[in-house]
């Protein structure tokens, strides 16, 4: 059964009317415009190896207290400024009497070397990485759920609440998330907000979210007004169906795709949005560790101790590039001929 | 024309009162926020809290505050919290080193974007396409301050090819502040170009098909008239928005984490540490500097577009 290869799957759901005597006609069943894209995807190679790189990272981030305790026998926090370290026969200082930290030396104790504290670089490291993943995925949530829900009620409902909500959007949209992520995230950082603690890993988490919601929300906006004028909303407005009914069951499901093209995307923008606001003091606070803190902490001091910037920068490059590509071949799956942008 | 410059200016009004009112009013929100404290410092007794929320005036009402603190902007004669500084004289000091940060890495990137995208248009699925793509994913991943981190332990620290950051006026040594700034140039540009030679490459890539392209072939103009004429200056268009946006948000201080790594005194450098004192004289009217450039070179992407394409008309 030939498919036009470019046509989305929400479209391709509305062309597929099949007329009654096809069955009759023996034809191969239709694959469905889901299944086709997935099939897309599962032949894009370089995705899937970067699909499989982010699946690793992850399964190595949540096993960190594993490898903490049975392989680097050491805490995250429990630092170790005296302590030695046999490398090859030799024993080493773990922190030179110049306050120098041992480098990388590829063994289960201090497998990337060592900080100024003495602290297990490699264990920090996906720790770190637990807390940049959890932000990024909480972020994403509140984005998708929140961006989703006023796209939809301003673009199906419109009137009042459109005027309320587009505005709103338009307002976020229209400042550097940078600068915006870090005045809002310094003053929460100072007192929390109500029950949570000023160090709270949901403050970055609930201040990224935020910042990217209009980032979905206008888009799915323009699609829900594109949709609302569509012949089946009308049928089924004809047919006495309510508001709710309708968002939910005919035009969600046809702005879906536009929805999870966003996903992947927005999880990557939460992620290096994290670092940028802990490198600049205003996202992750201590004694929490992640990718943008140790990566912060590491430049400040590149010049004598390179490996505490490079190893955290590469961790968290590789793991924003494999979801962006990850990204950009679920994209091509489902609408070859589409374009989302954001800015940083 | 001057219909759309009346209704721009108005709407640029509108957006800064907004701009300004929103920030203000985050400030105002936020419960465990206390200025006069933050002025006072950590260890300031409630008796010195007061003394000091009384000589800013916050004591006072917020719309009173409010009004206050514009009368004092638009007068020039704000202060800011944290170092007695005026605002807006540092802002007027500052904006030569952002705007020597910004304008060069802009035109390197919109040139580079530019005949790297066409390049990759008319190369599609070759090797330049696709390490023109493995760029701009890239540029979408690395975070600038770790790749001027990098640049400046590799060129400037390692080998020292490049001085180790820094600013000199264009004024004192045109030589020497091109030499400061060129790989703080280049880490703004190399991020950008990814991005934009995509999106110019897919605008070309659906150009080419369009009737008045083949039209122009029709009438025998050469494939490299057609191709600038025709199709490389439609597909200019959603670059040129994009790129109104990208570059009044650098010049309002956007620009304020590569600031801050090579050590530029800008304004973005002056906007970080006010954020990081939450220091709200500097961040609002950094906000409402930010939010003027949005609205004017929103303006000027719409007049270029309209003198590209004799079709548009300019309103709203």
């Amino acid at each position: 059964m030939a498919v036009d290869p470019v046509i989305t799957p929400g479209a391709a759901q509305r062309a597929e009317v099949i007329p009654a005597e096809a069955e009759a006609r023996d034809y191969t069943p239709a694959i469905g415009p889901w299944k086709l894209a997935l099939r897309r995807l599962r032949r894009n190679r370089v995705a899937m190896v970067f699909a499989g790189i982010f699946l690793a990272i992850v399964v190595v981030c949540v096993l960190a207290p594993v490898y903490a305790k049975h392989v680097a026998h050491i805490a995250p926090n429990q630092d170790n400024v005296t302590g030695t370290i046999k490398v090859g026969g030799h024993v080493k200082d773990v922190v030179s009497p110049q306050g120098l930290p041992i480098g990388p030396i590829w063994q289960s104790h201090y497998f990337f070397g060592a900080d100024q504290e003495g602290r297990d670089v490699a264990v920090r490291l996906l720790y770190g990485g637990r807390t940049s993943l959890e932000i990024g995925l909480l972020a994403t949530a509140i984005i998708i759920i929140f961006g989703t829900l006023f796209g939809l009620l301003a673009g199906y409902l419109r009137g009042p609440v459109d005027a309320v909500l587009r505005p709103l959007m338009e307002l976020i949209w229209s400042f550097p998330p940078v600068i915006l992520g870090v005045a809002v995230g310094t003053a929460l950082a100072l007192g929390g907000i109500g029950p949570i603690k000023g160090n709270s890993l949901l403050i970055p988490a609930f201040i990224i979210g935020v910042i990217y919601i209009p980032y979905l929300g206008k888009p799915i906006r323009g699609e829900v007004l594109r949709l609302r004028e569509q012949d089946f909303v009308e049928a089924a407005r004809a047919q006495g169906m309510g508001p709710w009914r309708i968002m939910i069951s005919e035009i969600l499901p046809n702005a879906a795709s536009t929805i999870i093209v966003f996903v992947p995307m927005m999880l990557a923008y939460a992620i290096l949005l994290e670092a940028y606001l802990s490198f600049l003091g205003a996202g992750v606070q201590a004694p929490n560790a992640s990718w943008g803190t140790l990566l912060s902490d590491g430049i400040q001091i590149i010049d004598t101790t390179p490996h505490l910037a490079l190893i955290p920068g590469a961790m968290l490059v590789l793991c924003v590039l494999s979801i962006n590509v990850v990204g950009d071949g679920v994209r091509d799956a489902l609408d070859p001929r589409a374009q989302v942008r954001i800015k940083t | 024309m001057a219909r759309f410059l009346v209704r721009r200016t108005l709407s640029a009004v509108a957006l800064l009162f907004a701009v300004s009112v929103v920030v203000f009013g985050i400030f105002e929100i936020i419960p465990s926020y206390n200025p006069a404290r933050a002025i006072a410092g950590r260890n300031a007794n409630a008796a010195t809290v007061q003394e000091v929320a009384h000589k800013f005036g916050l004591d006072k009402p917020v719309y009173a505050q409010y009004a206050n603190t514009m009368k004092l902007i638009f007068s020039g004669e704000i202060i800011d919290y944290q170092n007695d500084l005026n605002v807006v004289d540092q802002f007027r000091q500052r904006f030569p080193a952002t705007l020597s940060l910004v304008i060069p890495a802009a035109i390197l990137w919109m040139l580079a974007a530019i005949v790297l995208g066409s390049i990759s248009a008319l190369k599609a699925g070759k090797f330049a396409d696709r390490a023109l793509m493995v760029l701009a994913i890239l540029g979408v991943s690395i975070p600038i301050f770790l790749l001027a981190a990098v640049l400046l332990y590799l060129l400037a620290f390692k080998t020292t090819i490049f001085p180790n950051t820094g600013y000199v006026a264009i004024g004192d040594s045109p030589s020497q502040w091109a030499y400061h700034l060129i790989l703080p140039w280049f880490c703004i540009a190399v991020l950008s170009v990814g991005f934009y030679s995509r999106v110019l490459r897919s605008n070309l890539l659906d150009m080419v098909n369009q009737d008045f392209v083949r039209t122009a072939r029709a009438k025998g103009l050469s494939q490299r008239k057609v191709f600038r004429r025709h199709v490389l200056r439609n597909s200019l268009m959603p670059i040129i928005t994009m790129f109104g946006l990208d570059f009044a948000t650098l010049i309002g201080g956007a620009a304020l984490v590569t600031e801050a790594v090579f050590n530029i005194p800008g304004i973005g450098q002056y906007e970080a540490q006010a954020i990081g004192n939450l220091d709200v004289p500097p961040i609002l009217v950094g906000a409402m500097f930010t939010g003027f450039f949005v609205v004017l070179f929103g303006a000027v992407a719409d007049i270029v577009y309209a003198l590209l394409d004799p079709r548009v008309r300019l309103t709203g």
